[in-house]
């Protein structure tokens, strides 16, 4: 299982990187998607893959039975998919807008901040 | 009380973001920022004069108990640094009312300013690993709000590279995270520093190595700083001269945090390698700003090269050099901040940032011109300013390790400095204005000149007090240095006696 996911973290940052060398900033940005939930997927597999044992603490117990599933790095993966979904989404709209306002995707036009030097 | 005096800076600055957001389309937000960030300032007082008598204060959120609650932890690093950050925010709140636009305040500058102020804050006091990055992305999307503000088209490309970049850093924190996590199990950082010790030390070098690299993109050092200078001059100049004061900052903390009590088990690579990063980040950057002739953009370059001298006090890693480091970091967050913050004053009267394009300020407005040389000497590191005794300290810490090299390209590196402040005073204070016209200061409101002088000149008189009775805030540096090299305290603080966990 462990090693399935770490198969498919790896296969999702070589796409990612693929993505992320284009020039156009669109397709870097569908990099940065994929690489993010490689990372999270990273996290979820660290914590040690056990499946059909949900951590559920039974009534009137202080502990679950050992054996179960890690809980902490699934509430970790949550809270950095809420992140990064909110991030994401702010990152699109800025793209948006800059190809709106410059008319361009293109990262080697986007010059305005930082004007080629003049001989 | 201390359950109450750690997460109160935090709090004062949410709360006031929040009361900021209700009254945005009037002009109370900007007092609401003013009173926030000097509350939060008194409350961060009261932290620190607690930590230098008390000791390290630890505070167990929730109290679930450490190692697995959250944990804020005040050791006189973060102490001072809040601190600090209460300076900057006060200034720049103050600031804020003269230069700030009112459909900037109507879209809620004032709440995005308290939030970042709130995840800086956060991310120095937080003594969890995985709550650090949640700090980082609390200060990261109230940072991107801020930079793009205004909408103009230079933002929206600037905005680009930031934002992209940041997120790259982001994600291999976050992927190292994940990492450590799975190596030790445990995401508090006191306890790493003891579950580290038992992993296998091939395999936490590399997870360490993933950790320089994603605060390095944080703090702009070489080769990974192009963000900064591609974006820092775009903004509007408070938000600008907050970034400059405190953003690559936090990286530089969070690295000096996890360099000393974590990652100590490799040093001749990691903090090998920090010293040749250090070294080139002071070169590099200096070089890129003597290019330059846009009065935010050469600063932009010299915060990458000042970036250097603190990344080098980390990298030699001895209590002269870190104590060295600690007071570098206070002083550049006071004197960077104010060099930007002249700046606006500068785009205000004369028209431009663009050196070329304006001049005769040192004839119109001599006031301005002397609060200027105070912060640019300070940067280049002249006697009796701060910035002297913060280079004298890291100088004398890489040759008392006999490293010529480091301390003849720390040395070469402010004369550099010297020469592009020379620049821009030469260009922008004494050449006539190509216009022909003598920029002055009275053409501003009366309101506005003071709201925009009064934090210039506050800055630059602590720089100066800084510089004439360097003694106090030397041996506030040593005592952090102290609690940074000898975690015992800090580890106590968090955890209890050292017996009890082993």
């Amino acid at each position: 299982m462990e090693f399935l996911i770490a198969l498919m973290v790896g296969a999702l940052v070589a796409a990612a990187v693929y993505l992320m060398l284009a020039r156009n900033v669109l397709r870097f940005l569908f990099g940065l998607i994929l690489i993010s939930n490689a990372a999270n997927l990273l996290i979820f597999a660290s914590g040690g893959l056990t499946p059909e044992a949900p951590p559920l603490i039974a009534y009137g117990a202080d502990a679950p039975p050992p054996g179960v599933a890690n809980a902490l790095p699934q509430a970790l993966v949550l809270t950095a998919i809420v992140i990064g979904f909110g991030l994401f989404a702010f990152a699109l709209v800025l793209v948006y807008r800059a190809y709106q306002t410059m008319g361009t995707l293109d990262s080697d036009d986007m010059r305005l901040a930082e004007p080629e030097e003049k001989p | 009380m201390s359950d109450v005096l750690l997460p109160l800076p935090i709090l004062i600055a949410f709360v006031t973001a929040i009361l900021a957001f209700f009254f945005r389309k009037g002009t109370e937000a900007r007092w609401i920022s003013v009173a926030g960030s000097a509350c939060m300032l008194v409350a961060a007082g009261m932290l620190l004069s607690r930590v230098l008598t008390d000791g390290i204060q630890a505070a167990q959120m929730g109290t679930w108990a450490a190692p697995f609650g959250i944990t804020l932890v005040a050791d006189t690093l973060s102490a001072v640094m809040v601190v600090i950050t209460g300076i900057t925010a006060l200034a720049v709140s103050i600031y804020a009312v003269g230069d700030v636009t009112e459909d900037m305040e109507h879209v809620g500058y004032h709440t995005l300013f308290q939030v970042l102020i709130a995840g800086v804050t956060g991310a120095f006091l937080t003594g969890d690993l995985f709550n650090l990055y949640v700090w980082f992305e609390v200060m990261l999307i109230a940072s991107f709000g801020l930079l793009v503000m205004g909408g103009r088209r230079v933002q929206m490309d600037a905005g680009i590279k930031y934002v992209t970049l940041n997120l790259i850093s982001t994600i291999l924190f976050l992927s190292g995270i994940g990492l450590l996590y799975g190596v030790t199990g445990t995401l508090n950082m006191a306890d790493l520093h003891y579950k580290v010790q038992d992993a296998d030390p091939g395999l936490v070098t590399v997870i360490a190595t993933m950790f320089l690299v994603g605060f390095g993109i944080k703090s702009a050092v070489f080769p990974l700083f192009f963000w900064l200078p591609a974006a820092y001059h775009t903004p509007a100049f408070s938000v600008s001269a907050v970034f400059a004061g405190l953003l690559t900052k936090v990286g530089v903390y969070a690295m000096m945090r996890m360099f000393t009590l974590v990652f100590t088990q490799d040093i001749g690579w990691t903090h090998g390698l920090m010293l040749w990063v250090a070294v080139a980040t002071m070169i590099t950057g200096v070089l890129g700003a003597a290019a330059q002739t846009d009065f935010r953009r050469i600063l932009s370059f010299h915060i990458v090269s000042q970036i250097g001298y603190m990344v080098l006090g980390l990298a030699l890693y001895t209590p002269l050099a870190v104590t060295g480091a600690v007071f570098y970091l206070v002083h550049h967050i006071i004197v960077k901040a104010n060099l930007f913050l002249v700046a606006g004053v500068t785009n205000r009267i004369a028209g431009s940032t663009e050196i070329d394009h304006i001049g005769g300020l040192y004839k119109g407005a001599p006031l301005l011109a002397f609060l200027f040389l105070i912060p640019a000497f300070s940067l280049a590191g002249f006697p009796p300013l701060s910035g002297f005794w913060a280079k004298y300290v890291l100088v004398k810490a890489s040759l008392d390790l006999e490293l010529w090299l480091v301390a003849a390209a720390a040395l070469a590196v402010g004369l550099m400095t010297i020469y592009s402040m020379t620049k821009i005073w030469g260009r922008a204070f004494w050449k006539p204005h190509p216009g022909a016209i003598v920029p002055s200061l009275s053409t501003l409101p009366a309101g506005d000149r003071f709201a925009m002088l009064a934090p210039i000149a506050g800055l630059a008189t602590l720089t100066v007090i800084i510089g004439l009775f360097p003694e106090p805030f030397v041996g506030i540096a040593t005592r952090a240095a102290e609690d940074l090299l000898d975690p015992t305290a800090y580890l106590t603080a968090v955890l209890g006696a050292p017996e009890a966990v082993q």
